[in-house]
């Protein structure tokens, strides 16, 4: 009784409680509303970008942009397939892989732990940097226009497979595992039917992140990407802007080819282009948030 | 020596699962590291890497001399301390503040809308800048900038505002998901310290600053030195994305990783790029360093290792 009395007392008076909603609900207009004018924008009709610009209460609303993008750009829907394709053999993989890692190194017991531990870590300390492993993907490997380029530097994320390291160590009890030896399990089995079963939250978590990284890459395609077929969409998107942006600036270039400026696409359809591409993490990510969020503090608290 | 051969044959199965991601490690990471020696050859494409010339440290050389150098050096680290404490300040204001909404339910919306952008991709924040700094239709010429009566700005072209850009759209799409670990740590804190200070006559001032503030320091303070340990490092998307790679932007945008990248693949000078992301590695490789021993005094169980 005396806590929620004590409680209430607490809290703050309801006009600072005010200001502060407000001050919050500012905040969260900053955060969306760019969203917000690139959406409106996407369907925006081109005489009212030309007379009032990008705006948020455009004159003349319409389609024109997407019905244009999936219309003439077969592209897109091949990006589409592109990144999806990576996203889910690389979420699979990468959680497959760093939980086979992860695992090991959490058994106190497994004689070549510290050294392996040491191997993961020292990833974290020292890199090559982006020329010595361009070079050694491109010249050592033969990964130029390879999927496996976009995969690979995205697979094992060292600091993920630690929290995974941790969580082993901390919610599956040596004695468990134990019994289940006694009981003539083999380690293959153990780690199939108790480890992997014991761990979903955490591999649940891990594949979101995974998810997320995937989506969103675009770096790797910078580097190692060139034929148009395998661009994802976030590769595709960074093309489209320079390329509109490279005619524009280029008024010469585009005054000697009428062809090419009347082929342009306009602003909308440009928007349109960043609506497709942010479009699904958008609408999933409120979902998953709580999880990741989690999973977020988890490695933050325990590292 | 038999028996640890034994030791390790009853543990081949465990040693069998560690085996595909370890192929990942070595390729991924591993080969890379050796192939930095190629910031000591003269790398032409008809003799490969392997038969390049040995130059010594004629590409170090040229990197300190060409005077870039200081430049980006400059850039990187001093955005690298201007994030670190916005976006530190920021963070903890917000935690803060949002801890005191009355309507939880509210204050989780708030969270949800404030971490949003962190899920967007720098290339779709590019996209979102682009909306407002378009020189001829952008929302800010065409909209605020006219409404005070000004003329046109060119966005892409004009140096001197791209580090408050930058800084705020560093602060936008990090401040939201760096508040949630400092959200976590106070919603960790025992409520009885407040009632007890409720009791003394403590203000919600007084409170922040007496009780919320100190105990969640120990976790701002291992957050910033793990940060330290990056700053030679810059968000790659953040410096070459969002100020569209536009020339004229480059005394204020170009960090070692736009440097080194424009290097590598619009000059092909595989010399000066490999010479400078090495020295990039090896500072980071000291700083990291450095900052876990910090860490490792303060508490032990933060450490890296």
């Amino acid at each position: 009784m005396l806590r929620i009395a004590s409680r209430r007392e607490n809290s703050i008076s309801p006009l600072t409680n005010f200001v502060l909603n407000g001050g919050f609900i500012v905040l969260a207009l900053a955060c969306v509303l760019p969203v917000v004018l690139v959406i409106v924008v996407s369907f925006t009709h081109n005489d009212s970008l030309l007379s009032r610009g990008y705006s948020f209460f455009p004159a003349k609303w319409s389609l024109i942009a997407y019905e244009s993008l999936f219309k003439d750009y077969g592209t897109i829907l091949r990006a589409y397939d592109v990144s999806i394709g990576i996203t889910a053999v690389g979420t699979l993989l990468s959680v497959l892989l760093m939980a086979l890692y992860a695992y090991p190194i959490s058994r106190q017991d497994y004689p070549l732990r510290p050294f392996f531990t040491f191997f993961l870590f020292f990833t974290m300390l020292f890199s090559g940097g982006i020329v010595s492993k361009y070079i050694v993907f491109t010249q050592g490997l033969g990964l130029l226009d390879n999927y496996a380029a976009l995969l690979l530097p995205l697979l094992i994320v060292p600091f993920n497979v630690i929290i995974m390291r941790t969580f082993f160590q901390t919610t599956i009890h040596p004695a468990l595992i134990e019994s289940a030896r006694i009981d003539g399990a083999g380690e293959l089995r153990i780690f199939v039917r108790i480890v992997l079963p014991l761990s979903l939250p955490v591999m649940a978590t891990m594949a979101l992140f995974s998810t997320i990284l995937f989506w969103n890459d675009w770096f790797n395609a910078l580097l190692f990407i060139r034929a148009e077929d395998k661009y994802p969409v976030q590769f595709l998107m960074i093309r489209v802007l320079n390329d509109i942006q490279y005619l524009r600036e280029n008024v010469q270039l585009a005054a000697q080819n009428p062809e090419l400026m009347r082929n342009l696409p306009n602003e909308s359809l440009q928007m349109a282009m960043a609506v497709v591409g942010m479009g699904p993490i958008l609408l999933v990510y409120p979902f998953f948030q709580k999880y990741f969020v989690k999973g977020l503090t988890i490695g933050a608290v325990k590292g | 020596m038999h028996a640890r051969w034994k030791l390790f044959w009853k543990y081949r199965y465990l040693t069998l699962m560690i085996v595909p991601a370890l192929a990942v490690l070595v390729l991924n990471n591993y080969l890379p590291m050796f192939g930095v020696f190629i910031a000591f050859k003269n790398i032409n494409y008809i003799d490969g890497i392997w038969k390049s010339p040995w130059v010594g440290f004629d590409n170090f050389e040229f990197l300190f001399t060409s005077g870039s150098i200081w430049r980006i050096a400059r850039n990187t680290v001093s955005y690298s301390i201007v994030f670190m404490i916005v976006n530190l300040l920021l963070s903890v204001a917000i935690a803060v503040a949002i801890n005191e909404i009355r309507n939880r339910l509210l204050a989780k919306t708030y969270q949800t809308f404030l971490i949003m952008p962190y899920f967007l991709s720098m290339v779709v924040v590019s996209y979102l800048v682009y909306g407002f700094l378009n020189p001829e239709k952008g929302f800010l010429n065409h909209t605020i900038v006219e409404w005070l009566g000004k003329s046109h700005v060119f966005w892409y072209s004009e140096t001197s505002y791209w580090p408050y850009i930058l800084t705020i759209v560093s602060a936008w799409k990090g401040v939201g998901i760096g508040a949630v670990i400092y959200i976590a740590a106070i919603a960790g804190i025992d409520p009885e310290y407040y009632e007890a200070a409720v009791i003394d006559g403590a203000s919600k001032w007084r409170q922040i600053f007496h009780i919320t503030l100190p105990t969640i320091r120990p976790v701002i303070i291992i957050i910033t030195i793990l940060n330290m340990g990056h700053v030679f490092n810059s968000d790659f998307g953040l410096f070459y994305q969002v100020p569209m790679n536009s020339g004229p932007l480059y005394p204020v945008t170009d960090t070692v990783d736009t440097y080194v990248y424009r290097a590598l693949k619009e000059l092909n000078d595989i010399g000066m790029s490999s010479a400078a992301a090495l020295v990039q590695s090896v500072l980071g490789f000291a700083l990291v360093l450095l900052t876990n021993a910090s860490v490792r005094r303060i508490d032990k169980d933060q450490a890296l290792f």
